[in-house]
């Protein structure tokens, strides 16, 4: 197998991207009966290629053209109201993803360093991770209401895991000579702590961190989504969801959030190259990215 | 990840470690008992509708779903009208998107300009949050099993198919060139070299899409106009007001993914043999 360059695979993307996107808008206009307003007669006449015949695979007016919904989502891009409700959304998940690393990374840290604790501890941890977080929202929103409160409750829940469980690995992945060399010097736990380990788990409490925030963003949407009132990107998607024609403002919430998504990643993951050069990329703990 | 870090900390820890592994086992017994117990002091104590004493949930669980007849497993109707349609659409989701992910993942993993092509657009469909899904598939499905199937298996397929394409990317080349030498026929090159070698990458995604299955699955049976499902226990225990089956619920819920991660584990070392599980 032939290397490619770096400028060829970046043209290959943009090209599967167009390929892709394609194939949605082939999909929306191959759909069933155009709306009532303005039939165009060109879908009656010359049915897109690659797309059975015109034989609708989606009647139109459920999964509009790529195209539509691109254009629908540039628009609510200067939408004031829109722009508040994905404003409130960081918001919850910027707290949320704060708190659980103020949790998590100095409780990996004493469970990492303590192994007494941690077998101890590790039980209820244990217990606690399988369960599937998004069942906690009846339980937080009967406690807390359907504010703020409860989205960053269940973030903050969710993330503690990813980063406490990379902090504790990391710790154990680090290197014994230079924790021995210190200690022979003379230095306390403490030091060695902060000056060896802190700094050799801090990529691994990076990883935990970039699996968390993509874990965020969907506790985030999620609690939104099934709150359904006050504002926030998944309460836009559910409003436009129980909308008679709203699938439009559905999909283009939807890429909303994968482009939230793509470019929270994105920015972790260029910190992480930027503050961690000497890590070697098959080193960076969790992989794999989602929850 | 355990696995991985605990020979290290255990070489570092000395000979004496090997000893202490058995207290370890008695320490995390005692640590739970005296949680639970301390749990149900406290909630006693405190006599709280929202916080209601272990000894309660799991009654209430116990008398919910597990006080059935003999001859059905101890099951109860509400069990098997409640657990079982969950559990069956969780399982095909799972499947679905297991199977598709590592074919998909191992066709575009074996050429680099298939990766190349679809690894932008593999890249955006996995950072879309997965419930803000949920209601196109609600839109184009209605309400119902082939919605819930549908939502499951969409989400859980990226992890699977991104993991399976660079598993199988990064297959050794020495191998490849081996493989070609020996005249490997396309069949025997999948089942010899590049199933093997994908194959701790492909369990890192399946973890990934388990966990993602669990939490769809509720999902999608929180949504208002499910009918029934573990999810549909919660809501409508909910809307009650009835604190004590939420718990009953959720402590079910967790007791479900422990088991299905534990079993995905076992079947992970099985398959990929102890100490080469990646991260």
């Amino acid at each position: 197998m032939k290397r490619l360059r770096r400028r060829q695979e970046l043209w290959l993307g943009l090209l599967g991207v167009l390929l892709a996107f394609g194939a949605c808008e082939a999909v929306g206009r191959a759909g069933g009966g155009p709306p009532p307003e303005q039939p165009p007669p060109y879908q009656i006449h010359a049915p897109p290629r690659g797309v059975g015949g015109g034989a609708g695979v989606v009647r139109r007016s459920y999964l509009p053209p790529a195209s539509e919904v691109l254009a629908r989502a540039v628009e609510l891009g200067g939408d004031r109201a829109f722009l508040d409700g994905v404003g409130a959304t960081l918001k919850a998940w910027a707290l949320g993803l704060g708190l659980s690393v103020a949790i998590a990374v100095p409780l990996g840290l004493l469970l990492g360093s303590v192994p007494l604790v941690d077998s101890a501890v590790r039980v209820i941890v244990e217990f606690l991770r399988p369960l599937p977080s998004v069942a906690l929202i009846p339980l937080v929103s009967l406690l807390l209401g359907t504010g703020t409160e409860t989205k960053v409750a269940l973030i903050t829940y969710a993330c503690v895991w990813p980063v406490l469980f990379n902090t504790v690995y990391g710790l154990g992945e680090t290197d014994p000579l230079a924790k021995d060399t210190l200690r022979a010097f003379g230095f306390g736990r403490l030091s060695v702590l902060l000056r060896v380990e802190l700094p050799g788990t801090a990529p691994f409490i990076a990883a935990g961190i970039r699996i968390s925030a993509a874990v965020a963003l969907i506790l985030a949407v999620a609690t939104e989504i099934l709150s359904g009132f006050g504002e926030g990107l998944g309460i836009f998607i559910a409003q436009a969801g129980l909308a008679t024609d709203g699938t439009r403002d559905v999909l283009a919430g939807v890429v909303w959030a994968g482009v939230l998504g793509l470019v929270i990643n994105g920015v972790l993951v260029w910190g992480e190259r930027r503050l961690f050069p000497w890590t070697p990329e098959r080193r960076a703990g969790g992989r794999g990215g989602r929850p | 990840m355990k696995g991985a870090a605990a020979p290290v900390r255990n070489a570092a820890r000395g000979p004496a470690a090997a000893g202490r592994a058995g207290g370890h086992v008695l320490l995390r017994l005692v640590v739970l008992v005296v949680a639970v117990a301390l749990w149900q002091v406290a909630a006693r104590a405190h006599a709280s509708v929202y916080f209601p004493p272990p000894g309660q949930i799991a009654g209430r669980a116990h008398e919910l779903w597990f006080s059935g007849p003999v001859g059905r497993l101890f099951l109860t109707d509400a069990a098997v009208a409640d657990i079982l349609p969950s559990l069956g659409r969780m399982a095909a989701g799972f499947g679905i998107a297991a199977v598709t992910g590592i074919a998909l993942g191992l066709a575009v993993g074996r050429s680099r300009w298939a990766y190349a092509l679809c690894n932008p657009v593999l890249q955006f469909a996995r950072a879309v949050p997965p419930p803000a899904l949920v209601p196109v598939f609600v839109v184009v499905f209605a309400l119902g099993t082939p919605m819930q199937v549908a939502s499951i298996a969409f989400s859980a397929v990226w992890p699977v198919l991104i993991n399976t394409a660079e598993g199988a990317r990064g297959t050794d080349p020495l191998r490849l060139d081996v493989a070609a030498v020996l005249r490997l026929n396309p069949v025997e090159r999948l089942w010899f070299l590049l199933l093997p070698s994908a194959l701790p990458r492909i369990f890192a995604g399946l973890r990934l899409s388990l966990s993602l299955s669990l939490i769809l699955m509720v999902f999608s049976e929180l949504l208002p106009g499910t009918a029934d499902g573990i999810g549909f226990t919660l809501t409508d225990a909910q809307s009650r007001s009835d604190l004590l089956t939420v718990w009953a619920a959720l402590l079910l819920l967790g007791v479900l993914g422990y088991v299905l991660n534990t079993a995905l584990l076992a079947v992970e070392r099985r398959l990929v043999g102890r100490g080469r599980t990646t991260a």
